[in-house]
């Protein structure tokens, strides 16, 4: 029972995984940009929420209401300042853009915030679980976490198959030229992207900062899980993501199970398994141009 | 009324001028075909009137609106639409998804699925079909399909046969006249003199990046044509 109860809980933590993961996976699959600032802007995020409920007094989940939008503008113009100037200049250049920008955050996090961990405060809601039964019982929090990673996944999946920018999205993605040919403006539609990745990395931001502690460095953990999570889903596939995440999120509960240390390392052989024996993922995207 | 004016441009690949002082006027409701052998310099031209290149002499103007700086995608909503050589269909998109995108811009006009569809049934036979799985032929008709859903006044058609069996062609070419009795004007780049001239009320010929030849299709001779078209 308490193995059952391990992958229960692992299938909620992979909820969070694919929400730190979807707009990375996103951002791969409109630009094929290689955010390594992506988990440094969680952490972000998880500040901006740390600093409204805890020094302005917003209530916890009220946060979420400013930080999405405030993360959604910096991705914006972060894509139209520096972004799409770098991808002007080839595939590598985004990657080196990305990288230097995860340096900066992470030093300016330690400027104003100070290496000491922090969490949201979220009062009862952080320890509320429903008893299934004696052995087994699932918090509140994570099955909310899973709910919405959930539904952003699948709300991002329907956006993209069917509303017009998400249309001219996988149009830009598959050639940029013909989209451009069709009356698409490339750059803007890339910092729409951006805006819904960011605007997405915002809300999983959050409810990191809520389960957990973290610190300026924490992005560089988070980076690694969310990259796991894609690669294990397959490249460019959303619904992947989230099951790369899910798989991720049990394989670290097993490992944990078995030994309180062995969490993380499990999750990580899981990870090399799938690069080694199906390196397009568990979902491979139906097309490959 | 002249719908389009191209005043002498040149247009070079880096060190490479593809392009010498070449001018082309369209009057609006006419057909202009483009002839010339490989590398004369019509799908260079086209992708200057598309905005895919900026000319680095000479003016392009577009109902009377200086459009030679303007980037491709802001043509697009004034109504120059491009079928691109190669067609470019968007691999991943359903045939459907294609033409929608064709019409992100909104333009107003006759076009839309239903009328595409219409006019071409090769097209509305395919329509859940994946970009990528489309035959040469299928996809040329959608990529034709998915610029007119912008409602262009001028439609330019790049390369329209190669590379496809004379019976397809046919069918492709079978669908111009709704097209330009819809009121769009069209024009064609042809390497196939024969179907240039047979589409067309007017024709220009190119070589080696200069015009040669110019004249309403009835009145040029084989000959005349001949000489142009390979500089004998």
């Amino acid at each position: 029972m308490e193995w059952l109860n391990a992958v229960l809980q692992g299938i909620l933590l992979g909820g969070l995984y694919a929400l730190l993961a979807a707009g990375l996976s996103l951002m791969f699959g409109v630009m094929r940009i290689v955010n390594l600032a992506h988990g440094v802007l969680a952490v972000v995020a998880a500040y901006l929420g740390y600093f409204l409920v805890d020094k302005l007094s917003v209530p916890a989940f009220l946060c979420i209401v400013i930080v999405i939008p405030v993360m959604a503008g910096i991705g914006y113009v972060l894509q139209l300042g520096l972004l799409n100037p770098a991808l002007a200049r080839g595939g590598l250049a985004p990657i080196l853009v990305t990288f230097g920008l995860a340096v900066v955050v992470t030093n300016l996090l330690q400027q104003f915030f100070s290496a000491d961990t922090r969490s949201i405060q979220t009062g009862a809601i952080a320890t509320d679980s429903i008893q299934i039964n004696d052995e087994i019982a699932i918090g509140v929090f994570p099955l909310l976490t899973f709910i919405v990673g959930v539904v952003v996944i699948a709300g991002l999946q329907t956006y993209l198959s069917r509303s017009r920018t998400g249309r001219a999205m996988r149009a830009a993605s598959d050639d940029k030229d013909a989209a451009q040919l069709m009356g698409i403006d490339n750059r803007r539609i890339y910092a729409i992207a951006t805006a819904i990745a960011l605007g997405v990395v915002g809300l999983a931001g959050v409810f990191l900062g809520m389960r957990t502690q973290f610190s300026p460095t924490y992005g560089d953990a988070t980076l690694i899980f969310a990259f796991e999570a894609v690669i294990i889903g397959g490249l460019g596939s959303l619904w992947g993501t989230l099951i790369g995440g899910v798989v991720l999120g049990v394989a670290q509960a097993v490992g944990a199970q078995i030994n309180p240390a062995y969490g993380i390392l499990a999750g990580n052989l899981v990870f090399l398994a799938i690069l080694a024996f199906r390196p397009t993922g568990l979902l491979q995207k139906a097309v490959n141009s | 009324m002249t719908l389009l004016e191209v005043d002498s441009i040149d247009v070079h690949y880096g060190d490479f001028q593809a392009l010498y002082g070449v001018s082309v006027s369209v009057a609006a409701g006419e057909t202009l075909a483009i002839i010339g052998a490989n590398g004369a310099g019509k799908s260079t031209l086209m992708k200057a009137l598309a905005g895919l290149m900026t000319p680095t002499a000479g003016s392009i103007a577009f109902e009377g609106r200086d459009v030679t700086a303007m980037p491709s995608f802001k043509r697009v909503g004034l109504g120059i639409a491009l079928t691109p050589e190669g067609r470019r269909i968007f691999p991943s998109l359903s045939v459907e998804e294609n033409l929608l995108v064709g019409g992100h811009t909104r333009r107003k006009g006759p076009w839309n699925l239903a009328s595409v569809y219409e006019a071409f049934p090769l097209v509305a036979d395919r329509k859940d079909r994946i970009g990528i799985h489309l035959s040469g032929g299928e996809q040329q008709a959608v990529a034709i399909g998915r610029a007119l859903m912008s409602n262009p006044s001028l439609l330019l058609l790049d390369e329209v046969s190669l590379g496809l069996a004379p019976v397809v062609v046919e069918q492709i070419y079978a669908a111009l006249p709704a097209i330009t009795g819809a009121g769009t004007t069209v024009l064609v780049v042809e390497q196939d003199v024969n179907q240039a001239l047979k589409v067309s009320d007017r024709v220009q010929c190119m070589l080696e990046g200069r015009t040669v030849l110019e004249g309403a299709a009835g009145t040029l001779t084989r000959d005349q044509i001949a000489t142009a078209y390979f500089g004998i």
